[in-house]
């Protein structure tokens, strides 16, 4: 794995996140008040012009970054020298490899399909301008991330990020519970970026030991093999625990459900195409690490297969239409890690892509149907919908298509390259795969499930129903094009073995990721067995849900019925957040308000440091006032015996 | 007569000055106060026959003068105490009690 | 000889004069008490040869000045019961002790007969002429300083003393 050794000076990568900021500066500071209406709105148009903005520059890279041969397709951009410390430079410079041309596509392209989509969704919001400008300050975060030559930057962004997600989860935080979930989202990001910090701490720390001080993307690759096995498992593991923290992993996923507290499309820019995918990017862009260690490998891909099992278990049960995308996207982020754990690295990157398409689509269109329902969220509630909304219906089902996995669509493409490299890999094992296989069939379950619910039989709520109506077509236009990715994205990423041509996707990340050890032992048959076996997990769910939902609608009370406790450990997460808050809040906040509040700040530092210091002064002057008699002879006998005092001294010696 | 006088001078202050701390009444203090300068003249003058040295002379000729415009002075302020408070008894003028 | 006896004569009038200065419960007592002294020591200064300031004492001091604490006394006008009685605290005993024992230590300390004779003294010595010599030549600044002093105590007591509006006491 020779990295990109040469680069070229393309001067506009500084752009790509520029724009954004700039964007979100105009927008902050002018613009109070606005709410969308009239003619006079520039922010929607600052707004959205800028990632629009961002994403020609970035396709003009991308073509710049064609014309260059494949070992070279690397464009650096360095805009001034940030630190310089003796042998250690860090630049605040940008670099557009294969990767990062894929994450920032994505990032600016459905990112400014969202901001065209919020000018609908958030109409007549008191706060339109802050809300866009928050957008805008994420969107150039993000391109920060995925942008930044170096490991500062990426942390830079990475907590730029966690920061506009802190603000637009809680954005309208007149209402505490959103306010908190907001909160709960950055502390714990928080807790992951703890251990983030310590392996960039360590892996800065380890490098300078043998005399190289860097953190510079390249330069780090090339002396990689310098440092010892331990020490770089221990730097992976420490990583990864950021990115567990980042892509809501179990243990530290509990912040994703809450954060369907903000704004819909913040849930799809955010929470679907983006900022969870962060940590994703980062164990591909140290790919050269992980590939050293087996244990972390495994370690990554194991807690990817238990997420995706454990939060597609907790989505059949929910009936809030976010909360089930919301743990949708923690299960299919397991499967991007268990995609990146066994070495598939394109794989994972390629799911990344196309689960940025259609989880977008079916926020946003989750989005579409929450307007129409003034803001009904309870699936139990819909139905007979899709007479009601075509567009959003129609872009909706093939959204569900493609996260369940069916041919011909993205989500068939990516999700089955996963499951064949969970078996076939070096690193994968047919455990993995089992766990993945029976999560497809879940997801499928639970997506169908949830759209049956929704679209079709007959509706529950017919005041509801009958005020449904379809989106303005600033929403619903956002939806096709994202229906459009969702449906042929998949195209880009037919394996080799099918015979059909190249694996487009992976032939162009060869060069980062060097060339991809298939399981070339395997026949074609067994891959052809295995494909058919996503397709059958596939229409079990399917056919399971319509079962359920659509036949015969009392099944699955009766089960829920039957099995009284399991339906409550699922509809309630595991009581996962309620444990957390047992371990963890409750003994955090009595420590707090018992010891340090009560008896250190109030007792000691106020009372006794503070006060004590007033009453020491206040009882010294109580007693020297007594010198004052207020008579004059007082005054004169003290002079007097002063006097004495001196003369006798004077006298005597 | 040099060291005499001294020795006079001594005992007049050491009076005075028992005046100015025992009495109560506020204009024998200030009379006290009056002898105590005239003990300190008695030296001066004393000392200066003894030197040849006019200043001496200046000195209490000085002392003189400002024990004049002190009197003029501090009677006012005891007129005034007088007015204001009826009373010229000094353990009754004690407001500055800190 | 006939110095020694003027002395002893003055020095003993004096010392008498200033026990009843400050032991007499009536202040006009001590007023009157504090002439005398004054005149007492008046008559000490002339015979150390300070004939100026010996008139000046008895014109000024107790002819001006005791005059004035005279009429000030006068015009408080107490009665006996507001001179009140006698109080006994620590602080005077005290003080009179303190005061003995550091008079008889000063006193000791002099020594006896330690200045010697006293040398000649001319006509001129203490005289006006001799005492203006040096008053205008030598100490011409601190004559001309005390008299700005003498015009801001005539201010003071002036602006002091005026009765308010409406005042009546």
């Amino acid at each position: 794995m020779t990295p990109l050794e040469e680069t070229t000076f393309f001067g506009y990568l500084r752009w790509i996140p520029a724009l954004p900021l700039i964007g979100f500066l105009i927008n902050i500071f002018s613009a109070r008040g606005e709410t969308g209406h009239g003619r006079a709105s520039k922010v929607h148009w600052i707004a959205c012009l800028a990632p629009f903005g961002s994403f020609l520059i970035a396709l003009l890279s991308f073509s710049r970054l064609l014309e260059l041969a494949p070992e070279a397709r690397r464009l650096t951009d360095t805009v001034f020298t940030w630190i310089a410390a003796g042998d250690f430079t860090a630049n605040l410079s940008f670099s557009m490899d294969p990767l990062s041309a894929v994450m920032t596509l994505v990032v600016t392209g459905v990112g400014f399909l969202i901001h065209v989509y919020s000018v609908g969704y958030m109409h007549g919001d008191r706060a339109y301008a802050r809300y866009f400008a928050y957008l805008n300050l994420f969107m150039a975060m993000m391109l920060l991330l995925v942008l930044g030559d170096n490991l500062l930057l990426l942390f830079l962004g990475w907590e730029g990020v966690g920061l506009c997600s802190y603000f637009l989860i809680g954005f309208w935080y007149e209402d505490p519970e959103k306010a908190y979930a907001g909160l709960k989202a950055f502390v714990v990001n928080r807790i992951g970026d703890f251990g983030f910090l310590l392996g960039i701490f360590l892996l800065f720390w380890s490098l300078g030991q043998k005399g190289i001080w860097t953190i510079d993307f390249h330069t780090i690759q090339a002396h990689a093999s310098l440092l010892s096995p331990t020490v770089i498992t221990a730097i992976c593991l420490l990583l990864f625990m950021g990115a567990m923290g980042k892509s809501a992993q179990f243990p530290l996923h509990v912040w994703l459900p809450d954060a369907m507290a903000g704004p819909t499309p913040v849930s799809a820019l955010i929470h679907a195409a983006t900022m969870v995918t962060a940590g994703v990017y980062m164990v591909a862009r140290m790919h050269f690490l992980y590939v050293t260690s087996d244990f972390a490998m495994q370690w990554v891909a194991w807690f990817g297969a238990f997420t995706a099992l454990f939060a597609a278990t907790i989505g059949i049960c929910q009936n809030d239409i976010k909360k089930v995308l919301a743990y949708s996207t923690v299960s299919q982020l397991g499967y991007m890690f268990v995609g990146v754990g066994v070495g598939a690295y394109a794989a994972g990157i390629f799911h990344l892509m196309t689960h940025a398409f259609f989880k977008a689509l079916l926020f946003l269109g989750a989005g579409s149907v929450m307007h129409a329902v003034s803001g009904e969220t309870n699936i139990q509630k819909m139905g007979g919908l899709r007479s009601k909304m075509p567009w959003t219906f129609g872009t909706f089902l093939i959204a569900t298509l493609a996260i369940a996995g069916f041919p011909p669509f993205s989500g068939f493409f990516s999700k089955d390259e996963i499951l064949w490299q969970a078996y076939a890999s070096g690193h994968g094992s047919t455990a993995l795969w089992a766990v993945l296989w029976i999560g497809a069939a879940i997801t499928s379950f639970y997506m169908f499930r949830l759209t049956f619910l929704t679209f079709f039989t007959k509706p529950r709520d017919h005041h509801l129903h009958d005020h449904a109506h379809e989106s303005p077509s600033v929403m619903t236009i956002p939806l096709a094009l994202l229906a459009v990715g969702a449906a042929v994205a998949g195209f880009l990423g037919i394996p080799d073995s099918w015979g059909l041509g190249h694996n487009l996707f992976e032939g162009f990340l060869e060069p980062v990721f060097g060339k991809p050890h298939h399981g070339g032992h395997f026949s074609h048959s067994t891959e052809a067995l295995f494909v058919g076996l996503s397709v059958a997990a596939g229409l079990a769910g399917l056919i399971l849900a319509w079962v359920f939902y659509v036949r015969s609608r009392d099944i699955p009370v009766r089960l829920a019925r039957s099995f009284p406790l399991v339906y409550r450990i699922l509809l309630n997460k595991y009581y996962v957040d309620e444990i957390y808050d047992f371990l963890f809040v409750r003994p955090i906040r009595v420590l707090s308000e018992k010891i340090f509040w009560k008896i250190l700040d109030a007792g000691i530092v106020d009372d006794g440091m503070v006060n004590g210091t007033a009453r020491f002064f206040q009882g010294a002057a109580r007693l020297l006032r007594r010198i004052q008699a207020g008579d004059v002879q007082s005054y004169g006998f003290a002079m007097i015996v002063g006097v004495l005092a001196i003369v006798g001294f004077m006298l005597l010696q | 007569m040099t060291h005499e006088s001294l020795v006079l001078s001594i005992i007049l202050f050491a009076i005075g000055v028992i005046g100015f701390l025992v009495r109560r009444n506020a204009i024998v203090v200030l009379m006290s106060v009056e002898l105590m300068l005239n003990a300190c003249n008695l030296a001066f003058v004393a000392v200066s026959r003894q030197l040849m040295d006019m200043t001496g002379h200046i000195y209490a000729f000085m002392v003189m003068t400002v024990a004049a415009a002190e009197a003029a002075v501090a009677l006012a302020i005891v007129v005034l105490i007088f007015r204001t408070r009826g009373a010229v008894n000094l353990d009754q003028i004690n407001i500055m009690k800190g | 000889m006939i110095q020694a006896i003027a002395f002893y004569l003055f020095a003993a009038t004096a010392v008498v004069f200033a026990l009843l200065v400050v032991a007499a419960r009536n202040p006009i007592y001590s007023a009157l008490s504090l002439i005398g002294c004054l005149f007492a020591i008046a008559g000490i200064f002339a015979l150390n040869s300070a004939h100026l300031v010996a008139i000046l004492q008895i014109l000024v001091y107790a002819g001006a000045i005791m005059v004035l604490i005279l009429f000030v006394i006068m015009l408080l006008n107490l009665s006996p019961e507001e001179l009140g009685k006698p109080v006994f605290n620590t602080r005077k005993v005290l003080a009179v002790f303190l005061l003995a024992a550091g008079g008889a230590l000063l006193i000791g300390r002099l020594g006896t007969k330690v200045w010697g004779s006293l040398p000649a003294a001319d006509d001129r010595f203490g005289s006006i002429e001799g005492v203006g010599m040096v008053l205008f030549t030598q100490y011409l600044l601190p004559f001309e300083m005390v008299s700005l002093l003498l015009l801001a105590a005539i201010i003071g007591a002036a602006l002091l003393s005026r009765r308010e509006r409406g005042d009546r006491s």
